[in-house]
């Protein structure tokens, strides 16, 4: 059976989405900075679902490692979905250089590195599928969260190229733009419940997406509506909302 | 960030800080932060017992942990709900061995209410097939009980409506069966006298409960409709099922999407009511074979039914009188219909022996029904403890949002050992607005 390897398998969207891959039958490689954390979610999968799930130690800020953590996969996987991020107070982030940084090693940087070294494979063997999980957040710097969103919005902009320089090898990426999510990060945030997704919303969003080999997926249709107007607001008027 | 919660009688509605974890570690470093602090599952009982200031919602700690489909022993995290394991578990041919009229609870929730099925008086409550279970004590510590080990904890905790700290891990034994079908036998009893004898007369049949008509005055009062059933066997399923047995074919859900006001839903169990009852079918008894979603959980067809009792919110009444005080249960039944508060059904099952320690269930005969919220309702209510407790029996405290302290000191007759009990495991981490209302403190 095809293989998913999940990076960041711990956060809300990433348990979701092992569920969701198990649920299809794929085997599954979890890949968290500490990697006890997903045993509980390993047992479930592999009971429930009768698949082989390995769990390995993957730190996003660490790129020395990154190369010995995709050589020592106990096989290549057909598909990579890159889940993590980080994301601070942008107040935090614009005065604390050590919070700015990690924002940028693990949303940008980071998640540049890793899969640098995915999509190198991918290409030699053409073949394989690439899901990275960028934001809204990205698609237009906003007063209230523009740290977090040029990182991502460094994302964005290398999954494009990623996907324009690999489209002739047959190999998918595709570029995931969650708008509001349910997660443990987000609990303490009052979030309009009908613009807000559920992980499983997002796990069976990007499932399809790559079934389909769409390039660039949306959570929750409307929020391609919603960007497109923002990112229509002349910047003359959109310098003077508070967003 | 607080947020409006209710549980499933949408009485009452409080602001409080919801939390959740999916990780025991997790639980451990946000439960040391917090004060004031109850676990929640699925929000289904209908008061204010997993209510509190701070919410910690074990949702997200749902993963299976371990299953053997020979034994059929199962352990778990306790978020899960009864519907994802019967998922899982009913293609494999094991099944729940008590479960509630709903499947959309949590396992910690069945621990803690310690549910009861129809299935009661032979296979008593859902803690007697837990073999062990992990608590989370205030202290941050995770005890592991049994009957036999921290056995105080064990017992405080199965009905213990969360005081005594958060389940985490839980390993109890699933119920071996041959099909994912009940054959079910529905009986008509033309009054309360007769239903009650019913009841008594089948009582050894493994599933049973009846649906009172509480509207219907006079000669027929009580006029009813007793359903029993036991799990099919193979050979009771007609040639077309026997292929998979196990197998149930995928159904939608109809969702209520508004808040209706309450007539409307007395209106439509009325009528789900007279359709059985005056089917021409139904001469006198009926027998069949269904599958069991219809037969244990018939309301959970329809998601969201509880907003059909209004804005304002709903309670159940749910109490039990020893089997000596059937003449209370008449009273009481006869005092509620006329006072016209009552919601049009009613829901009667017997009880065997229950030696718990804080459990609700006694030998006897419980009645659970439902009163919208609306003025006067509550002075009724404690009028109707005042009978509950004469004839000796108790009130539901998974159902309860109402009680006074006094009724639950004087009707439960371990609370005294089981506030001492807390006393140990949880000196004041783990307060509800139930367990303030009733005062269950040292
Ligand atoms: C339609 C319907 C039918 C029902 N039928 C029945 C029935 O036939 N028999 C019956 O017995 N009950 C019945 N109930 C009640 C229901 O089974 C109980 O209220 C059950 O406890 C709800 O579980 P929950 O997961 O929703 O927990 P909640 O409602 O969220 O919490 C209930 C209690 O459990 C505690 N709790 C929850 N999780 C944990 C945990 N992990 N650790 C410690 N404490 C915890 C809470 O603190 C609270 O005290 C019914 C309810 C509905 C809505």
């Amino acid at each position: 059976m095809a293989t998913t390897l999940i990076l960041g398998a711990n956060s809300d969207m990433g348990r979701a989405l092992a569920s969701k891959y198990a649920s299809k039958g794929y085997d599954l490689l979890l890949a968290a900075r500490n990697p006890n954390d997903l045993n509980s979610l390993q047992s479930d999968v592999s009971i429930r679902y009768n698949i082989n799930c390995t769990t390995i130690a993957f730190d996003a800020t660490k790129l020395e490692s990154h190369i010995d953590f995709w050589k020592s996969l106990p096989t290549v996987p057909e598909t990579s979905i890159l889940v993590f991020g980080f994301m601070e107070e942008n107040e935090k982030a614009v005065t604390d250089s050590s919070i700015l940084l990690n924002t940028i090693q693990v949303n940008y940087t980071g998640a540049v590195s890793i899969l640098n070294i995915i999509s190198r494979t991918y290409k030699e063997n053409k073949k394989g599928q690439i899901a990275g999980i960028a934001s809204v957040a990205g698609l237009r710097g906003r007063g209230s969260n523009y740290i977090y969103g040029s990182a991502k919005a460094g994302l964005i902009a290398y999954l494009s190229g990623l996907r324009n320089e690999l489209f002739k090898f047959g190999v998918q990426v595709t570029t995931v733009l969650p708008g509001f999510v349910y997660t443990k990060m987000t609990e303490n945030l009052d979030l309009p419940a009908i613009l807000t997704a559920q992980p499983m919303d997002v796990a069976n969003s990007i499932y399809n997406a790559l079934e389909k080999k769409q390039d660039i997926v949306y959570i929750k249709w409307f929020w391609k509506w919603i960007m497109l107007i923002i990112r229509l607001i002349p910047e003359g008027i959109f310098k003077k909302l508070s967003l | 960030m607080k947020k409006s919660i209710s549980n499933w009688g949408n009485y009452p509605v409080i602001q409080s800080n919801e939390q959740s974890f999916s990780l025991v570690s997790e639980l451990e470093e946000k439960l040391s932060k917090s004060e004031e602090v109850i676990a929640r599952g699925m929000g289904r009982c209908y008061g204010d017992a997993s209510l509190a200031k701070n919410v910690f919602s074990t949702l997200k700690f749902n993963h299976l942990l371990g299953f053997d489909s020979s034994t059929g022993l199962i352990e778990l995290e306790a978020g899960i709900t009864l519907e994802s394991i019967l998922d899982f578990v009913v293609p494999q041919g094991w099944f729940l061995p008590v479960t509630p009229g709903t499947k959309y609870i949590t396992v910690g929730g069945a621990i803690a209410s310690d549910v009861h099925g129809k299935n009661h008086h032979v296979e008593g409550c859902f803690s007697k097939h837990v073999l062990e279970m992990d608590v989370m004590i205030a202290s941050g510590e995770i005890l592991t009980c049994s009957p036999t080990q921290n056995s105080d904890l064990f017992h405080a905790t199965a009905g213990g409506m969360g005081l005594t700290g958060i389940i985490t891990r839980v390993k109890f034994q699933l119920k071996k069966i041959e099909t994912a079908y009940i054959k079910q036998k529905m009986i008509k009893a033309k009054n309360l006298n007769e239903i009650i004898e019913l009841l008594d007369k089948y009582s050894s049949y493994t599933y049973s409960v009846a649906w009172i008509d509480c509207l219907k005055s006079g000669e027929g009062f009580g006029r009813s409709i007793l359903m029993l059933g036991e799990h099919a066997k193979v050979e009771d399923l007609p040639e077309s099922l026997q292929k998979s047995p196990l197998k149930l074919p995928k159904k939608k859900l109809l969702t209520l999407p508004f808040y209706l006001p309450s007539f409307l839903l007395n209106k439509l169990t009325v009528s789900i009511f007279n359709f059985l009852y005056y089917n021409k079918m139904f001469k006198r008894e009926i027998n069949n074979v269904i599958s069991y979603e219809p037969f244990f959980y018939p309301l959970d067809a329809i998601q969201h039914w509880n907003r059909g009792y209004g804005k304002k919110g709903f309670v159940q009444y749910q109490f039990v009188l020893p089997l000596e005080s059937r003449e209370g249960l008449v009273e009481i039944l006869k005092k509620i219909s006329s006072n016209g508060h009552a919601s049009f059904l009613a829901v009667l099952k017997i009880f065997g022996e229950d030696e718990s320690l804080i459990s609700f269930p006694m030998k006897g005969y419980t009645l659970a029904l439902d009163l919208p919220v609306r003025k006067n309702l509550f002075p009724f209510l404690d009028e109707l403890d005042e009978l509950v407790l004469q004839y000796k029996g108790r009130i539901y405290l998974s159902k309860d949002a109402r009680m006074q302290s006094k009724m639950f000191f004087e009707t439960y007759p371990n609370a005294q050992k089981f506030v001492s009990i807390l006393g140990k495991y949880n000196p004041s981490k783990f307060i509800s607005l139930q367990s303030k209302r009733l005062q269950i403190k040292l």
